[in-house]
């Protein structure tokens, strides 16, 4: 078994040059994420003549990078080019080769400046950035239409319509009907949607950029005492187990009035199967209070190359050619995925597919990022400590002022052990 | 094994041939060794070694990021006072772990032994299409926990899940429940998938110790008259009562190194968070090799603890009757 193995791997390092090369990425599989990856990846195989496996990853960002974190510290080759968050570089840097290195120097022009330097550690540029994500707040246009409502410019002008299209709704027949559907499950998701509540009510984002910890703060407890009200009254019950798709299926099986998510779920809504077809709009989150702010929370995704893949420099074209303003605008079209390139945001036909494009530009260019930076490696245990508070105080298990309490004694215990 | 025999041995020879028994006992100890040497090699290959080393990494601060940079720490990651108590053992959230763990081990494998041996009962009476029927019982332990435990996510879904389909056509409720959501009843819900899946196997248990019993008791309470509750408690559950201890610590432990029911219905949630699920997050998640190792180390210590003391509390049924 073991000498197959070994005289395969003699025969490939022999033959490698020689013969076209194949590569591994992995792709998300939220939404219609991995059949673009899929179709991009394809078209550099065409032109390349290289094959590329794609393999799908854990919906739930932190078992995906669970998963990778196995992967890199076993030093595998497995998988060469790798989608990884836009928090994880600092991370996972070390497992990632410096681009740079193999792409030209202009490779990042034309690029989200901000996000270049959020992929680059140290100096070296771990990742290529993919496509950049904000939240933003999807509502019924036929519904809020109907019962005459705007779309909310605050929390409370939320609670008050959901409340009200809910009961009218259900009073009507329509038994299902919720407010509000957002993603509740204790996962790193929740602590996007928490840390926007909480920067919209001017709470801050729970360690500042010092790295001192600001969670605890009468702001960041109004907003999340907001929140603990809709679970059970205008949120169903199970959304403290939802995830993205989770939301998306009850919004776009027609059952919500409002969705919190990311720009992706505008073209699936937009498909011709869905119940919500033309019936949606897309606005910014709304403001903590009327002295508030929006605050939409960054995500995004990148491409990275794994030190530990056997061909990266082909692993660096291919991310070069999917991040590519081509291969970008393609997505853009088909799967409202955000482009990176600020260019993107002034082309025809991509403001034509998704408008909101250019509505919520600045939104996209001015969203709040989680601490990763300053708390690095041990950011997982920041987040899931955050996360872990506010699904205990949605859940109605402790109170907004005890759960920060404890919360910001759990992260001066983390901050002890080094940040 | 190994005593038995040579008890025997030494029992049958005659005190004139002292010497002689003496060497066939010697050369007997020795094949047992010998037979024995491939076994205790492959165990402490396969299981000393990783704890070893399980064990020396509970005692370092190795991170998973860099494993050769690791330096002692003592019994730091168990237990430190740094103002204030530092450590597993200071953690509330290892405590809650523990608990979990051992209330989901009661309350399951309870449930399992009682339904098991009810199972068993009726498959064990004649009935047209009894294998047909014990075949279909061993489905639930035939299919791999990650697909029952995805299925009943579904089934338990609160929006489209059949279970709140069916407690609602019923009248029993009228809001569906948020079965992995609801911290009150995530618990339970692991607990019904658990014993639904397990059921089976302590029910096959049963079942063979069953079909073993001597049929002369049952006679003689037939003709005595004997009401059949009667027999089941005076003579069969003292006949079967070896088997079905050998069932419950197949299934307690199991149950007390609980991961992947948990994990794949309720993830991380501290709710359900077992002690396993705990120093996985650690190690993994964390990347804390040297913490998560400590509450490994705790993990196999408990283990240890409680199987030695469910051995040395029923020898006598486990052992035989000596």
């Amino acid at each position: 078994m073991k000498l197959k193995v070994l005289a395969a791997g003699v025969m490939m390092a022999v033959a490698g040059p020689a013969m076209a090369a194949e590569l591994t990425i992995s792709c998300g599989a939220v939404g219609a994420e991995l059949q673009l990856c899929k179709e991009g990846v394809q078209q550099w195989e065409a032109k390349t003549g290289n094959t590329v496996n794609v393999v799908s990853t854990p919906n739930s960002s932190t078992e995906r990078l669970s998963l990778y974190q196995q992967i890199l510290n076993a030093q595998s080759s497995d998988i060469d080019v790798m989608q990884i968050d836009i928090v994880w570089p600092g991370m996972l840097g070390s497992h990632l080769v410096d681009l740079r290195k193999y792409l030209p120097k202009n490779a990042t022009d034309g690029f989200f400046d901000t996000l270049i330097d959020s992929n680059t550690v140290d100096g070296r540029l771990v990742a290529m950035p993919w496509f950049t994500d904000a939240g933003v707040l999807y509502y019924r246009k036929d519904l809020l239409e109907k019962y005459d409502a705007e779309v909310p410019e605050t929390w409370t002008a939320l609670t008050d319509t959901a409340t009200r299209i809910q009961q009218a709704e259900r009073d009507g027949g329509k038994g299902g009907m919720w407010g509000y559907v957002f993603q509740g499950s204790a996962y790193e998701g929740l602590t996007v949607n928490a840390l926007e509540w909480i920067a919209s009510f001017g709470g801050g984002t729970i360690v500042d950029d010092e790295g001192e910890v600001t969670v605890n703060n009468p702001q960041a407890a109004k907003a999340l005492t907001l929140a603990s009200t809709w679970v059970n009254t205008i949120s169903p019950p199970g959304v403290l187990n939802y995830t993205e798709e989770e939301a998306r299926g009850v919004f776009q099986s027609g059952n919500a009035v409002f969705m919190r998510n990311w720009p992706y779920a505008w073209s699936l809504a937009q498909a011709d199967a869905s119940d919500i077809k033309d019936k949606v709009g897309v606005t910014q989150l709304p403001k903590g209070g009327n002295d508030g702010q929006h605050a939409a929370g960054l995500g995004g995704w990148n491409l990275a190359v794994s030190r530990y893949s056997d061909h990266p420099e082909l692993a660096a074209q291919l991310v070069a050619f999917l991040t590519s303003p081509e291969e970008q605008k393609r997505r853009a079209l088909e799967g409202a995925y955000n482009p990176t390139i600020a260019a993107l945001y002034k082309d025809q036909d991509v403001l034509k597919a998704a408008p909101f494009f250019g509505t919520l530009y600045t939104t996209f260019t001015s969203a709040v990022a989680r601490p990763s930076a300053v708390t690095r490696d041990k950011y997982p245990r920041v987040s899931n400590a955050f996360f872990n508070t506010v699904h205990k105080v949605l859940s109605g298990q402790t109170t907004a002022e005890q759960g920060l309490e404890a919360l910001e004694g759990d992260l001066d215990r983390v901050k002890r052990r080094r940040w | 094994m190994a005593s038995h025999d040579t008890a025997v041995a030494g029992n049958t020879s005659r005190p004139s041939g002292r010497e002689r028994g003496t060497r066939v006992r010697r050369r007997r100890v020795r094949a047992a060794w010998i037979f024995l040497t491939p076994m205790l090699i492959g165990l402490l290959l396969v299981a000393g070694w990783p704890l070893m080393r399980t064990f020396w990494f509970s005692m370092t601060d190795a991170s998973l990021s860099q494993m050769g940079g690791a330096s002692f720490i003592g019994l730091e990651n168990y237990l430190v006072y740094d103002d204030g108590w530092y450590g597993v053992l200071a953690d509330s959230l290892w405590w809650n772990s523990v608990w979990n763990t051992l209330y989901f081990t009661v309350v399951s494998v309870g449930c399992e032994t009682v339904l098991g041996i009810i199972v068993a009962l009726v498959l064990n009476a004649n009935f047209r299409g009894r294998t047909l029927v014990r075949a279909a019982m061993l489905i639930p332990w035939a299919i791999p926990t990650i697909v029952s435990a995805k299925m009943w996510a579904w089934m338990l879904n609160d929006q489209f899940g059949i279970i709140n389909h069916i407690l609602i056509s019923l009248g029993l409720i009228d809001m569906p429940l948020a079965w992995t959501a609801n911290a009150d009843l995530s618990m339970w819900a692991v607990i019904i998938v658990d014993v639904w899946k397990a059921t089976p196997f302590v029910a096959l248990l049963v079942l063979a110790a069953l079909q073993m019993l001597p049929s002369d008791c049952y006679e003689a309470a037939r003709v005595d008259g004997i009401h059949p509750v009667r027999v089941f408690f005076k003579v069969t559950l003292p006949l079967i009562t070896p088997a079905l201890l050998v069932a419950v610590i197949f299934r307690a432990l199991d149950a007390l190194r609980v991961f992947d029911v948990i994990y794949v219905l309720t993830s991380n949630a501290s709710s359900t968070m077992t002690m396993s699920v705990y120093a996985r997050q650690q190690l993994v998640e964390f990347q804390d090799v040297g913490y998560g190792s400590a509450a490994s180390t705790l993990l196999f210590l408990i283990i240890a603890l409680i199987t030695v003391a469910y051995l040395y509390l029923g020898r006598r049924q486990l052992g035989g009757d000596s």
